[in-house]
């Protein structure tokens, strides 16, 4: 039975042979795509979390054959620069092995809430076990990927101001003004959020 | 890009995997093959495939049907899709049904909660499902379909033993209609942490103010999710609320307690079950008599 989806962004066909195939042994075993890791296989550790139409998910538990025509987005494609930079500078990573499902989560979690609490931080990862670091480090990672986040927004708003220079002193009937472009200067490019090159994909449904 | 498709260097393997456009048809599918195994979120069946508990030849994708993922407003109730999802029952249900949604918010993680529905749950039917106490507490009514025609069957009467229910070969769950909150509700849960923990035990308590009615369900205590009859008659001071006192709250966590039938369990001894009712129960009657109080002061 052939499958076709879009994985970070391509459109993606992938041939499975039982009803029960998981996403996440379809995208590690059929596509090789890697960067999602097996672990526990029964959604407990959340190492194998994607985005499925948006929503993080344990690809697990996920039957391949249910994603027909829906957008899948791993650690590859889901993933802002701030919040890998982040997990770096702060350390919050040793083995590894959770980070993949770790930086699905916080990033969407980013997406959701753009500086969040220690105590929202830890409902949303609840689903994403470490047993390495101790979790303080990931957590410290969130707040670093938050406030880089924000002083990329704000540049970013800066950039745009200056793209209408003669706005401040002549008001013109179709110009936005500065200040009408900051909303959506706020949420980060679609394009920014995929790790390559590859086009964005659309909003689900 | 476009990924390479591996070569299949095997014959196609048979089996089935539907993707039916709307209920009938779904239950058409399940009546032709019966054997043929719905999958919704997934959280529990794919489990055991991966686990090869279970292999299914043929699967029924439910996710696909847009009339199982709505909630409607009923008025004097919540109509719920089977297929809703917690986490929209946590985002958008809260006020209305509070306990529902409290419950809702400690099953597994973000992640389970993204996919599992009050359908699985209930077609699952395990004891220790967290959505079962709240739909005992405030008298829900689950919805079954067949190519027979649809049945209501009280929640109280749909569980008939561990992961057993009154549902048929060839019916579905597709939706639970649960009363709005009256009063105040509580659901509590003991477990080993905040998150991806199958309870040791939980308690839902529902109180409604108007009909002077008091409602219960336990879970994780029993072989089916249960109700605790003789403390829901338990005689409340309606009339002077301050008159609530300790000797009453442990009455009723003692009444909560024996209505329980635990067993000793990887999770939890039978003994610390019926220990740990008998605090919720009192905890859950004080909080939700105290908001009811403060309410209507």
């Amino acid at each position: 039975m052939r499958v076709t989806m879009r994985v970070d962004g391509a459109d993606t066909a992938a041939d499975i042979d039982r009803p029960g195939e998981s996403l996440l042994a379809t995208l590690r075993d059929r596509l090789a795509l890697t960067g999602t890791k097996n672990a526990c296989e029964q959604g407990e550790c959340g190492s194998c979390t994607v985005l499925l139409d948006g929503d993080p998910v344990c690809a697990c538990l996920v039957a391949t054959a249910q994603c027909e025509g829906r957008e899948v987005r791993t650690v590859v494609g889901a993933v802002p620069r701030a919040v890998r930079d982040a997990f770096l500078t702060c350390g919050a990573v040793q083995c590894g092995f959770c980070t993949p499902g770790l930086l699905v989560t916080v990033a969407d979690l980013l997406e959701r809430e753009a500086d969040p609490s220690d105590l929202r931080i830890r409902e949303a990862l609840a689903g994403n076990l470490c047993r390495c670091t101790g979790y303080e480090k990931i957590i410290e990672a969130v707040h670093v990927a938050a406030a880089a986040s924000v002083s990329g927004a704000e540049e970013a708003r800066a950039t745009d101001a200056t793209a209408w220079p003669e706005a401040a002193t002549t008001p013109a009937v179709d110009a936005p003004a500065p200040d009408s472009v900051a909303p959506s200067a706020a949420a980060p490019p679609a394009t920014e959020r995929t790790g390559d090159a590859r086009p964005s994909a659309g909003e689900p449904q | 890009m476009t990924a390479p498709v591996p070569a299949t260097t095997t014959a196609p393997a048979d089996f089935e995997f539907h993707r039916p456009a709307d209920t009938a048809e779904a239950l058409r599918l399940l009546a032709q093959r019966p054997e043929t195994v719905p999958i919704a979120g997934g959280t529990d069946l794919m489990v055991a495939v991966n686990y090869r508990h279970t292999r299914p030849a043929a699967m029924l994708d439910l996710t696909g049907l847009a009339e199982l993922r709505q909630w409607t407003d009923e008025g004097a109730s919540i109509r719920i899709g089977a297929g809703v999802p917690y986490a929209r029952i946590v985002a958008e249900l809260a006020t209305v049904l509070p306990s529902l949604a409290a419950a809702s918010r400690t099953v597994g993680s973000p992640q389970i909660r993204n996919r599992g529905t009050l359908g699985g749950n209930l077609a699952t039917a395990s004891p220790a499902g967290d959505g079962h106490p709240p739909l005992l507490a405030t008298g829900a009514c689950v919805e079954i379909a067949s190519l027979e025609g649809t049945r209501t069957v009280d929640a109280a009467d749909f569980y008939t033993g561990p992961k057993r229910s009154v549902l048929e070969p060839g019916e579905l769950v597709t939706a639970v209609t649960v009363p709005k909150a009256a009063g105040p509700q509580q659901f509590l849960k003991v477990g080993t942490r905040n998150a991806m923990v199958i309870a040791v035990c939980s308690l839902a308590v529902s109180l409604d103010l108007d009909r002077r009615r008091l409602g219960t369900g336990i879970g994780s205590a029993g072989p089916t999710p249960l109700r605790a009859p003789e403390a829901e008659q338990i005689d409340l001071p309606w009339a002077a609320p301050s008159r609530l006192d300790d000797a009453l709250l442990i009455e009723f966590g003692r009444r909560v307690a024996a209505a329980a039938r635990p067993i000793d369990d990887v999770r939890s001894t039978a003994e610390y079950r019926r220990h740990a009712l008998a605090v919720c129960a009192a905890r859950a009657l004080r909080r939700v008599w105290t908001a009811a109080h403060e309410r209507s002061a």
